[in-house]
């Protein structure tokens, strides 16, 4: 992205001044200024809980701020609620898409500003509205008579920055809008964004993702803890590892950690032979060895999640077998997966990974409570014990295994989830999308975990959207592409453009 | 949805934007941090009592009058103890109500009492378990295995087990015959009606299963996320087919006690009780999603409709009036439910 040049006399659209909300218990943000220019991309880092969400609800006009003005224009506004932010001209696309899926997709766009007359809707007008919309978004392809919850995540997306440009929008805040993108998509995704900054619209993005800011932002404000450390950093003139260091407050190696060799006589622990899902992939076959990472590349919708998911029994295998250190788990059986040693951690934490209103010790225990039973009676301080335990080990904050699991940020939901295996001890580790909505630092955590269970003996085989995190993650890699393995090499000798170019290859096939 | 990460409702100790390690938090055990709704409940109770006593004087506040609401609320209870699990585990089941019946009916069949004149009375108590546990398991292999919606699967046995009831009573109240069945439930231990001593006993065994066991555990982890409890390796269909088999057995144990009281089985037996049974679990603070669960505000929930009509009754006043609070309380309780859950989210 060629950064837009501020000009002199360029006039702030928005500016948030000296914003502070407390929340009970927690001063969610502290004095935040921000200032977003017309046609700007401007992003907004910060780890979680660093109050990046509380931020842009005020902008929403979901919360009110305690103290501070919101001017606009230069003029001091009020947004009282969701609409009124909506009549100013910002719109917001929420992390979880916020679509109506029994709608179609022109009822959703227009949803809460249907055109009508005299209470008549104006179908036609609305349907033609639509259709200019999504050709601007590049999605000429979507109808608008649709229903929506026919349409993937990327679809849902599209549908949800058409409404926000239905309102005419000036400024547009997406909150990780390409979190649940495979790469192709996200490239959509960047063009529309530049298109829409050309035209004046000023983008507030979301991402804990820093190549994609890199590519897409012009300027930068990061939070930490409730204030903004930095504001309106060069996005070109700013190094990475400052960035780290300003959310973080403290600096990480970003690198993953060091590789250690993995013995070849090193015994199989995982071998997968000519497993298939009808319609879904077919033929997959690789073994993984005691100490290895092995990396599944592809697209969202390639087949990648779906192995794991068959290779753990959750989904049951059309053809093939899995043999767990040389013994075969049943077709379809979790119970026997799990007890042969295998541990999945999903690729959806929150809905099946968590119980989220359980305390943090009943959800490290989810697979292994029968073990802190005799007779069927639960001894609840020994599984509180091992709880603490992982989480002292693993640093889940805060250190209080009572504390319901959805009060935590998602890099400490991830980490429960992954010591539920550690405590329920497995030989074969599934990790799907392990870092999907974890930040900066606690990503670092988990990989060297990862690394550090691998050493130790497991067999790890990680899934991730994130071609550089397979890549920095595994010792092997395999390419998938459209239901099929297309490749497989040493992580060490493939790079991410190889990778690129393999799936779409294989998708073009 | 989009409150997960703030919420307005005040959280007792400094939840940081971090959430950094808070210092002291009291720890929740027994009741798993619904004691303040429980509190609510005992209040509501305490009320209640308050105004039989003003109203209905030494009429209300006899132990006579006392063993007559427990004895009422027996049955009702035994019924609500076995829903907690099923609402618990995520699910509902419209059916106990016309499960009790067929079970007294089956029970005091020309066949079974002949039987049980032979051998021996717990013939009448065997058969109308092993009825209720029945009709649970075909509820719960529809459900779990089959696939159907679990209102839908109860409704069907609900519709079905009262015309199977019908059909082997003719539509004839079938009196109790067997002495001896009679006698053993009408016996006092320590002053104490048996089937008061029934409801107890069933009351904390579903307590400690609940909350000591991992049958209970596992009850919590179905209903609370079912497909995370499933990738976590918990046999989550066999588990909700023994959920309702579980209500089933309980439906059996219950149509015993009304035969206790009415000494006669019918088709008629135990009509509306599932309603009553669902508004008691949920009054008593069991989220009807499932996930969480509790006993103690069951039983609380059984207590309060029961002391109401109770108060009701000694005052004279019509069975509409009666509805008509019943109704009120419900939506209080779920109001403060809400509430509570929210807070409890915010914690």
């Amino acid at each position: 992205m060629v950064n837009v040049d501020p000009m002199p006399d360029h006039r702030p659209l928005l500016q948030m001044q000296g914003i502070v909300k407390q929340f009970p218990g927690a001063r969610a943000l502290d004095g935040v200024d921000l200032e977003i220019l017309p046609g700007e991309v401007h992003c907004l880092l910060g780890q979680n809980g660093a109050g990046k969400s509380t931020l842009i609800k005020i902008l929403a006009g979901a919360h009110q701020p305690d103290e501070g003005q919101i001017l606009l224009d230069g003029a001091p506004v009020v947004i009282t609620h969701p609409v009124a932010a909506l009549t100013l001209g910002v719109a917001t696309m929420y992390q979880e898409l916020d679509v109506v899926d029994g709608l179609t997709v022109t009822e959703n766009i227009f949803l809460g500003h249907e055109l009508a007359t005299a209470g008549f809707s104006q179908r036609r007008a609305a349907t033609r509205r639509t259709r200019e919309l999504l050709a601007r978004l590049g999605h000429p392809d979507i109808s608008p008579h649709k229903e929506v919850g026919r349409l993937s995540a990327a679809g849902k997306q599209i549908v949800s920055m058409a409404r926000a440009l239905s309102y005419d929008a000036r400024i547009i805040i997406m909150d990780e809008p390409s979190a649940v993108l495979d790469s192709e998509e996200v490239a959509n995704l960047f063009r529309v964004v530049r298109e829409l900054a050309r035209d004046g619209v000023a983008v507030v993005y979301i991402s804990h993702r820093l190549d994609e800011i890199r590519q897409i932002g012009d300027r930068i404000t990061v939070l930490k803890d409730g204030r903004a450390v930095a504001q309106n950093l060069d996005v070109a003139q700013t190094p990475t590892p400052d960035l780290i260091r300003l959310m973080t407050g403290r600096s990480v190696d970003q690198v993953f950690p060091d590789r250690l060799p993995v013995a070849p006589e090193a015994e199989v622990l995982l071998r997968v032979t000519g497993l298939g899902l009808k319609g879904t992939f077919h033929d997959v076959s690789f073994e993984v060895r005691a100490g290895e990472v092995l990396g599944l590349a592809g697209l969202v919708g390639s087949g990648r999640s779906e192995i794991l998911e068959t290779v753990y029994g959750a989904r049951t295998a059309t053809s093939g077998t899995v043999e767990v250190a040389g013994r075969r788990t049943r077709r379809g059986s979790v119970k026997s997966a799990v007890d042969s040693g295998v541990g999945l951690c999903p690729e959806e934490r929150k809905s099946q990974g968590l119980l989220l209103d359980e305390p943090i010790y009943r959800n490290i225990t989810l697979s292994a409570f029968a073990r802190f039973a005799s007779a069927g009676f639960l001894d609840e301080s020994a599984e509180r014990r091992a709880a603490q335990q992982q989480v002292e080990a693993l640093d889940i904050r805060p250190h209080d295994v009572d504390r319901t699991v959805r009060t935590l940020s998602g890099g400490n939901q991830q980490k429960a989830v992954l010591s539920r295996w550690l405590v329920h001890g497995c030989r074969v580790l599934l990790l799907d999308e392990p870092t999907r909505g974890v930040d900066v630092g606690a990503r670092a955590e988990i990989y060297s975990l990862i690394r550090a269970l691998a050493a130790a003996g497991t067999a790890v085989v990680v899934v991730s959207s994130e071609i550089d995190e397979v890549l920095g993650m595994s010792d092997r890699v395999l390419v998938i592409s459209e239901g099929q393995v297309v490749f497989t090499s040493p992580a060490e000798s493939i790079d991410e453009h190889q990778v690129l170019a393999l799936v779409m290859e294989g998708s073009a096939a | 949805m989009s409150s997960q990460h703030v919420s307005a409702k005040p959280s007792p100790a400094g939840a940081g934007p971090q959430g950094a390690p808070t210092a002291t938090r009291p720890r929740r055990t027994l009741l798993r941090g619904s004691s303040g709704r429980s509190i609510g409940l005992v209040l509501a109770l305490v009320v209640l009592c308050v105004v039989g006593y003003v109203t209905g004087g030494e009429r209300f506040a006899s132990v006579d009058n006392l063993m007559t609401i427990l004895r009422l609320a027996a049955a009702l209870g035994v019924l609500s103890i076995g829903m907690t699990f099923v609402i618990t585990g995520g699910g509902i089941d419209l059916s106990v109500g016309s499960v009790m019946g067929l079970a007294t009916v089956w029970a005091t069949t020309v066949a079974t009492q002949t039987m049980a004149q032979d051998f021996h009375w717990i013939v009448m108590v065997l058969v109308a378990l092993a009825v209720g546990t029945a009709c649970g398991l075909i509820n719960g292999v529809l459900i779990a295995y089959g696939k159907v919606v679990a209102f839908i699967a109860t409704l069907a046995m609900m519709v079905g087990a009262r015309g199977l009831a019908e059909m082997i009573a003719n539509r004839q109240t079938q009196p109790v015959k067997v002495r001896a069945f009679l006698d053993f439930f009408r016996a006092e231990v320590l002053g104490i009606p048996a089937l008061v001593w029934m409801f107890v006993l069933v009351a904390v065994a579903g307590w400690v299963l609940l909350n000591r066991t991992t049958f209970g555990r596992r009850t919590i982890a179905v209903g609370g996320n079912p497909e995370a409890a499933r990738l976590a390796g918990v046999n989550v269909k066999r588990h909700t087919m023994y959920l309702y088999g579980l209500a089933g057995l309980a439906a059996g144990i219950a149509g015993v006690m009304m035969l206790v009281r009415t000494t006669a089985g019918s088709s008629t037996t135990g009509q509306l009780y599932e309603l009553d049974a669902i508004a008691a679990v949920v009054v008593g603070g069991t989220l009807l999603v499932g996930g969480r669960g509790t006993i103690g505000g069951t039983v609380l929930g059984v207590l309060i409709f029961t002391t109401l009509t109770n108060v009701f009754t000694l005052n004279n006043m019509s069975i509409s009036a009666q509805s008509v609070a019943k109704g009120v309380i419900i939506v209080v309780a779920v109001l403060l439910q809400q509430r509570f859950a929210a807070r409890g989210r915010a914690t």
